[in-house]
């Protein structure tokens, strides 16, 4: 299945990025294979405004069945909810480990917003 | 005659301004108070209100049915407030600043816009000698959108020849949209390093708009020279200074106007009245 991660960086080796709207780049990968995709985020990193739901809707244009975050704002959640994508919160580490992490059955699923919306 | 009250830093004293000047026109005014997150110009003059209408906005709905998920609409919108996500379109009627984009561009029509309920503007009458008309705008709790509601309180505006706004404070879209159009921005500001940080920035904004601004400066006695200076630098008339005077503190802690309190100011500000008349008289025939 496809999983998205939050990273600071464009491979395997990049740290979890503790922002999801504004992450550099959020990775999707096929964890079976480990086959991945980087989504360039720093168009969206600098939004103005909905950086959050432009991101989510990103992650669901690929495919993703879930994403692992440090933290998702409310109208994130909410996009990513309705699409019928799951969140896991809190997630630190490269991403390689989050990978072996999300397969070991370490992360629970959000059933909300873990961060404040912002104005 | 347009002349918006703004300052940047708030609690400069904008609405003292506002209302004492108002209190001591001669001429027949409408007061408008344009802030509309937290309206308070009422308290200091005591309004009779007649009227209210609704401030509704037009947000967004989407006919899935219709929708092929071609996102034109989450392109065009630059607030994220229109989002599609696998089968899915979602809405945030909140980031939503009414442009119509959306249903202009979606090309199977899935889109039309419905009315959203953000405000509310009341309109009644002074208690002053010559009725003036009053207008406020107020926000609707939980809204965040100010400008709807500051431009419907604004159309008031050309029920009289004299219009005098209390602007929000900042320098955001709410500001601009209390200034914009004006004849004379009235900037009120302290003698503080907050109170130029903050100045400067309304000036700049000021300037970006094109209005012709002068100074009132508040609390004078505090703080330092440096307002004076850069108001000189800049080349931006002071017409009025109120000093830091317990006097006034304390007529304003009990909702009662400088100029009754402190009868010699009705003069002080019937000068700055003067004052700004000329300067935009001299705009108008340069």
């Amino acid at each position: 299945m496809k999983i998205a991660i939050t990273s600071t960086g464009k491979d395997l080796d990049a740290q979890v990025d503790p922002r999801f709207g504004r992450a550099a780049y959020i990775i999707v990968v096929d964890t079976d294979t480990l086959d991945f995709e980087v989504i360039d985020n720093s168009e969206n990193k600098n939004a103005f405004k909905g950086a959050g739901i432009t991101a989510a809707s990103s992650v669901c244009d690929k495919g993703a069945q879930v994403l692992i975050t440090g933290f998702c704002g409310p109208n994130a959640f909410k996009t990513l909810d309705n699409a019928g994508v799951k969140v896991a919160n809190d997630a630190s580490g490269s991403i390689r480990d989050t990978i072996e992490d999300y397969k070991a059955g370490k992360f629970t699923f959000a059933d909300d917003a873990n961060a404040e919306g912002h104005w | 005659m347009i002349i918006s009250i703004a300052s940047g830093k708030g609690g400069t004293g904008k609405t003292t301004v506002a209302t004492n000047l108002c209190a001591s026109l001669d001429a027949d005014f409408m007061l408008l108070d344009c802030d509309v997150e937290e309206p308070n110009a009422h308290l200091f003059l005591n309004p009779t209100f007649t009227g209210k209408e609704r401030v509704n906005a037009p947000v967004p709905e989407v006919d899935l049915s219709l929708c092929t998920y071609c996102k034109k609409c989450m392109e065009i919108c630059r607030y994220g407030a229109i989002a599609v996500a696998g089968e899915t379109v979602m809405t945030f009627p909140e980031l939503c600043h009414s442009c119509g984009g959306c249903a202009v561009v979606c090309p199977e029509k899935a889109i039309t816009e419905i009315d959203r309920f953000i405000g509310t503007v009341e309109t009644g009458t002074l208690s002053l000698p010559q009725n003036p008309s009053f207008g406020r705008g107020l926000m609707d709790i939980g809204q965040v959108m100010a400008p709807p509601v500051i431009r419907q309180v604004r159309q008031l505006e050309k029920e009289k020849d004299l219009t005098i706004i209390d602007a929000p404070p900042g320098t955001s879209c709410p500001v601009i949209a209390s200034m914009k159009g004006a004849d004379f921005v009235l900037l009120v500001t302290e003698p503080t390093p907050f109170g130029l940080h903050d100045l400067t920035l309304a000036v700049e904004a000021v300037k970006l708009l094109g209005i012709p601004c002068g100074l009132v400066i508040n609390r004078a006695g505090i703080g330092n020279d440096d307002v004076k200076n850069y108001a000189q630098d800049e080349n931006i008339p002071v017409l009025l200074e109120i000093p830091f005077d317990k006097q006034i503190a304390s007529a304003y802690s009990k909702g009662e106007l400088l100029v009754q309190a402190l009868p010699a100011y009705k003069e002080k500000f019937k000068d700055l009245y003067t004052s700004i008349e000329a300067i935009v008289n001299r705009k108008g025939e340069a």
